[in-house]
């Protein structure tokens, strides 16, 4: 865990940067600060690992004050991710990833094979361990940064930005790397970002600096867009906070039907009674090929002879209620369909379902809120 | 053209005294000299300075100074004060003009390494030290080889002026070739001397090929 204490941080200069900033960062979770630039978040990450020193209160890095270990004995304990990657140019990539544990005295052969391992872990190709940073791409180069932060296995990572000098493509593909990897190795994260979704998206708690470096509010992130603190939180979380919350709501609380497919190779004739609008019509493996209108049946023949409207499905057990809002509007039918992780349908969120569950999340909430 | 080939033809050149192997000889010796003791002093300084950034502006200051002292004037003084016999005299002019490029190259390629990597460094857990041995002179190396290639080959160029206070070296084709008009002996040196500098030139080229890595030469192409 690590203690921010009424910490203060004033330049040289007078700047103010941090003011009395008193949290905490729970070991083996993900704590994103966020705000608008030149609000002292890049300040409050260095402090930890001494790059910058406070000038006022204590850092506590699992209750032992940072200030009274050597910084570069502290720094090897502490991975660190910066914007720019700051690779070794003269060196390889498998060497730049090895940096700490040589520093640390690791024997050449264990400090490689630790290396290798971990360009792995990052999923970059191994082939890329015999070149040099100039010739990986700015994405590969920042999986670079994270894999020699990790490469002594320190139990607390902090990143500056890291993500935020990729497209946005990229960014999103080393996001879900890092929640994958964080899923598995549990380290306490402080990661630094001015990109409200980002923090919302990867923060297990999120807090929010305004200018002069004070704290504006710490919370998780559905707290965060449900009740924002104040205006300037508020402000700072921008628009369609409502819809954004319901990414962190589970899907699984969908009431389902599972009376609503037919097979693709079903005789028409037999559905002609049917008093349901809408049906979707699967496959052998009973996955979804699309929406039939029953009032659009034909005469005779089966399902797969009439062209299918279109469907949206969302994974039960894994996706939001967002996820599944979004795949009833990819539907004329209005509603979504429930597959498993293999793509195979385990039922129906008709819109009814959808209405009763956002009623919930709605009533959830409670209180007032702006 | 016929001047020089008398002058490499004629075989009292190539034996004796002064005869071009032994002027060589001479010619290389105030040249390494005054290298290595230029080196010596400016290396460390340049390092030292770049790191830390002190002492940035006294550094500037001398080496542009030194570089507006006229070399054969200097060793003119110096032979006048302390005369002749060894051969200091020829050291200390030679010194000074390889000092500021060596000084000022290592000083501006330390300081030029980009911040963010020298942030990286600092931040995975290196000491000063280290962060000077292990990133910052491997990054700046380059320049650091740029300064030392010019100041040798300023040095081997400049060293003709030993012959003018009476020393050796490949001088001493040129300007008793002058004094006694024997052109071919003139410009026979001047030849030599040229020779010798291309030669340090590539044998600087090579060095540098030899100690810059790949990845900051960037010479590799993806494989
Ligand atoms: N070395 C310094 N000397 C003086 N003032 C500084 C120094 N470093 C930062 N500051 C000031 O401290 C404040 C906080 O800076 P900091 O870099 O922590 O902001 P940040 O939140 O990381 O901003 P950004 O999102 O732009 O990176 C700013 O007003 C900045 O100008
Ligand atoms: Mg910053």
């Amino acid at each position: 865990m690590i203690t921010f204490n009424g910490v203060t941080k004033r330049y040289a200069d007078g700047t103010v940067a941090v003011d009395n900033l008193s949290l905490e960062v729970p070991t083996g979770e993900i704590t994103v600060f966020v705000g608008p630039s030149g609000c002292g978040k890049t300040t409050s990450l260095r402090m930890i690992n001494r790059m910058i020193d406070a000038t006022g209160g204590q850092i506590l890095l699992d209750g032992v004050d940072v200030k009274t270990i050597d910084p570069p004995t502290l720094r090897r304990g502490i991975g660190y991710v910066i914007q720019q990657a700051g690779l070794f140019p003269h060196r390889k990539i498998v060497d730049n990833v090895a940096t700490v544990p040589y520093l640390l005295g690791w024997d050449k052969k264990k400090a490689r094979a630790r290396a290798m391992e971990l360009l792995e872990r990052v999923g970059l190709d191994l082939k890329m361990a015999d070149r040099y940073p100039f010739q990986l791409s700015g994405g590969q180069q920042q999986r670079v940064g994270v894999a020699r932060a990790l490469a002594a296995d320190p139990p607390v990572l902090l990143m500056d930005e890291p993500f935020s000098a990729v497209d946005p493509i990229v960014r999103a593909s080393l996001q879900e790397e890092l929640l994958r990897l964080q899923s598995e190795l549990n380290k306490t994260i402080v990661f630094v970002t001015h990109d409200i979704d980002e923090a919302v998206k990867l923060g297990d708690r999120v807090a929010v600096l305004r200018v002069g470096g004070k704290l504006a509010q710490l919370a998780d992130p559905a707290t965060l867009l449900t009740r924002p603190a104040d205006d300037f939180v508020r402000e700072f979380l921008g628009r369609d906070r409502g819809i954004r919350r319901l990414s962190f709501v589970s899907g699984d609380g969908l009431r389902l039907r599972t009376d609503l497919t037919v097979p693709a190779s079903a005789e028409v004739s037999s559905l002609r009674g049917t008093t349901e609008p809408w049906l979707v019509v699967v496959d052998e493996d009973n996955c979804p090929l699309g929406w039939i209108a029953s009032k659009d049946l034909p005469e005779s023949g089966t399902p797969a002879d009439v062209e299918l409207a279109p469907y949206g499905t969302f994974v039960k057990g894994r996706d939001s209620l967002r996820a599944a809002l979004d795949a009833t509007l990819l539907s004329p039918s209005g509603s979504a369909i429930a597959v498993d992780e293999s793509g195979r349908v385990v039922g129906v969120a008709v819109r009814e379902a959808l209405d009763e569950e956002l009623a919930l999340v709605a009533g959830g909430v409670g209180g007032v809120d702006g | 053209m016929n001047w020089v080939i008398d002058f490499f033809t004629n075989p009292d050149n190539w034996s004796g005294p002064d005869g071009i192997p032994t002027r060589l000889l001479e010619h290389l010796e105030f040249s390494g000299i005054s290298l290595l003791l230029a080196m010596l002093i400016a290396l460390p300084l340049g390092l030292w300075i770049g790191h830390t950034g002190k002492g940035a502006l006294f550094a500037i200051l001398s080496a542009n100074a030194a570089r507006a002292l006229p070399t054969l004037g200097l060793l003119v003084l110096i032979v006048l004060l302390m005369g002749v016999g060894t051969i200091v005299p020829v050291l200390i002019p030679l010194v000074a003009l390889a000092v500021p490029p060596i000084l000022v190259n290592t000083y501006e390629g330390i300081r030029n390494v980009d911040p963010d990597l020298r942030d990286a460094a600092y931040g995975m857990g290196l000491r000063g030290g280290q962060v000077l041995g292990r990133v910052l002179v491997p990054t700046a190396l380059p320049l650091i080889m740029l300064g030392l290639r010019v100041a040798a080959i300023q040095v081997v160029s400049t060293a003709t002026v030993a012959a003018y206070v009476g020393l050796g070296g490949l001088g001493r084709f040129i300007v008793d070739g002058l004094a006694t008009k024997d052109f071919p002996s003139t410009i026979g040196g001047a030849v030599l001397v040229a020779l010798l500098a291309l030669i340090v030139q590539l044998g600087f080229g090579l060095v540098q090929r030899f100690l810059v890595s790949p990845g900051v030469s960037q010479r590799l192409t993806i494989r």
